[in-house]
């Protein structure tokens, strides 16, 4: 188990060296997207370029173009976009609960942030700015400048191991 | 009247988004001290120091500010002159904008947002009959990640009801923010499980678990699942059953899951 403090973009190396049980502190670009943006992006594209992209899913509390509370959303009601947005060149995916580890194996990395935790993640984000802001606040793909944003646990590595299947058996 | 109803149901939703119960900190400590994991023991050290975090810059703890549900104690002898589910919708939209609140309630078909959390049946309001003349509020904002992970199940009585809640917590907790609490129903109809489960949670207060409560527990526990279902000793800090007799034909079981954030503020007004 060791610490890594990584920047965005992220690079294949960055991601095969990363192992389940890790911990990361990210600095640099985060997106946040959850349900609505992702059915907007599999329509209409991507506002963003996601190559070596850090996507946080995560619907934030923002007041005033300031971050308040900003912790993940349950990736699983994501599951069904896995594919597709890693396909896109994302090197990290970042929430809480998992997905299914398939998708990430040779590419990508799972991080988990602690859930709840919305009040220490907002220290660490800064908004610089926001796309599809017509899906509202909590849908909106937003964009943020991360400071060692985590803790940051390594749940799914790009080796097939997953650290939920694992504590569920 | 009114006016204090507004400016409680204000009050209880401010300090339920921003802080934790103390016994529900008190449970988060206890499990930090007796978690093994060392992963899992930092998760809940964290989770404690996102609460002083909360407190200290006085944000919500939690960007899911969850649904409005409100648990109300009303003396029978009481009469309101107003109503009172309107009253506590204009505490929720003032709450939105001070507190501040996430937008979160939205049409659940053209899933268009109000922008104020409230809207048709919402805020939900669960009311209690008590003797006298008293008058509470409890804010108990609920988060989506714990209720969508909830569940009823009408089993065979020749099932065991406490083998279906541990398989349904193995493969649903690490979704729920978990260490849990859980809220269980047992009997009943359909729905009355569904607010069995939901008053087990709500009447939940630290007071120790019964024997059998404890038992379950302590089996959910040992299912490895938690912080996080990230693996570790801690899955659920607390527990609490509420029955009702049912069908001869009949075993209605509903677990409610709540997450670690057990958010959860009371207002006394009269």
């Amino acid at each position: 188990m060791s610490e890594h403090h990584l920047s965005t973009p992220l690079s294949g190396e960055d991601i095969r060296m990363l192992e389940a049980g890790d911990v990361v502190f990210l600095s640099g670009i985060i997106y946040s997207a959850r349900d609505k943006a992702h059915a907007m992006i599999r329509k209409a594209g991507s506002p963003v370029s996601l190559e070596g992209a850090a996507l946080y899913h995560c619907g934030p509390l923002i007041q005033e173009g300031r971050v308040l509370s900003a912790g993940p959303t349950t990736s699983g009601r994501m599951a069904r976009y896995t594919e597709e947005m890693l396909e896109k060149g994302l090197r990290a995916i970042i929430g809480k609960g998992g997905l299914p580890p398939e998708p990430f194996r040779d590419r990508a990395v799972y991080l988990a942030y602690p859930g709840g935790c919305g009040a220490a993640a907002a220290r660490k984000l800064e908004v610089l700015t926001v796309h599809l802001s017509e899906l509202g606040m909590a849908e909106s793909l937003w964009t943020f400048r991360a400071k060692d944003f985590g803790p940051l646990i390594v749940a799914i590595d790009s080796k097939g191991r997953d650290l939920y299947q694992e504590a569920r058996e | 009247m009114r006016e204090q109803v507004v400016e409680a149901t204000v009050r209880a939703l401010q300090k339920a988004e921003t802080g934790l119960p103390e016994w529900v900190l008190q449970r988060i400590r206890d499990a930090a001290a007796r978690e093994r994991l060392p992963l899992a023991r930092q998760h809940l050290q964290f989770m404690l120091e996102n609460v002083a975090i909360a407190g200290q810059d006085r944000l919500p703890l939690c960007q899911d500010t969850g649904l409005p549900i409100f648990q109300v104690r009303m003396g029978r002898e009481l009469k309101l002159d107003f109503d009172l589910h309107e009253a506590i919708a204009d505490g929720v939209r003032m709450a939105t904008k001070l507190v501040p609140l996430r937008p979160n309630a939205v049409h659940p078909q053209s899933r268009c947002n109000s922008q104020d959390n409230t809207g048709l049946r919402m805020p939900d309001i669960i009311m209690d009959y008590v003797a006298g003349r008293s008058l509470s509020i409890t804010a108990f904002p609920k988060g989506a990640g714990s209720e969508n992970m909830s569940l009823i199940a009408m089993l065979n009585p020749a099932d065991d009801p406490f083998d279906f809640i541990i398989e349904s917590v193995r493969e649903r907790a690490a979704n729920a923010c978990p260490p849990l609490f859980l809220g269980i129903g047992l009997g009943g109809s359909f729905d009355l499980s569904a607010r069995l489960a939901k008053h087990a949670l709500l009447d939940m207060d630290g007071k120790q678990e019964d024997e059998e409560e404890q038992a379950l527990l302590d089996r959910i526990n040992r299912l490895g699942i938690g912080p996080m279902g990230l693996g570790g000793d801690t899955t659920a800090l607390g527990l609490r059953i509420e029955r009702a007799y049912c069908h001869t034909a009949s075993l209605p079981v509903a677990i409610n899951f709540q997450c670690w954030a057990n958010r959860k503020a009371k207002e006394v007004i009269l």
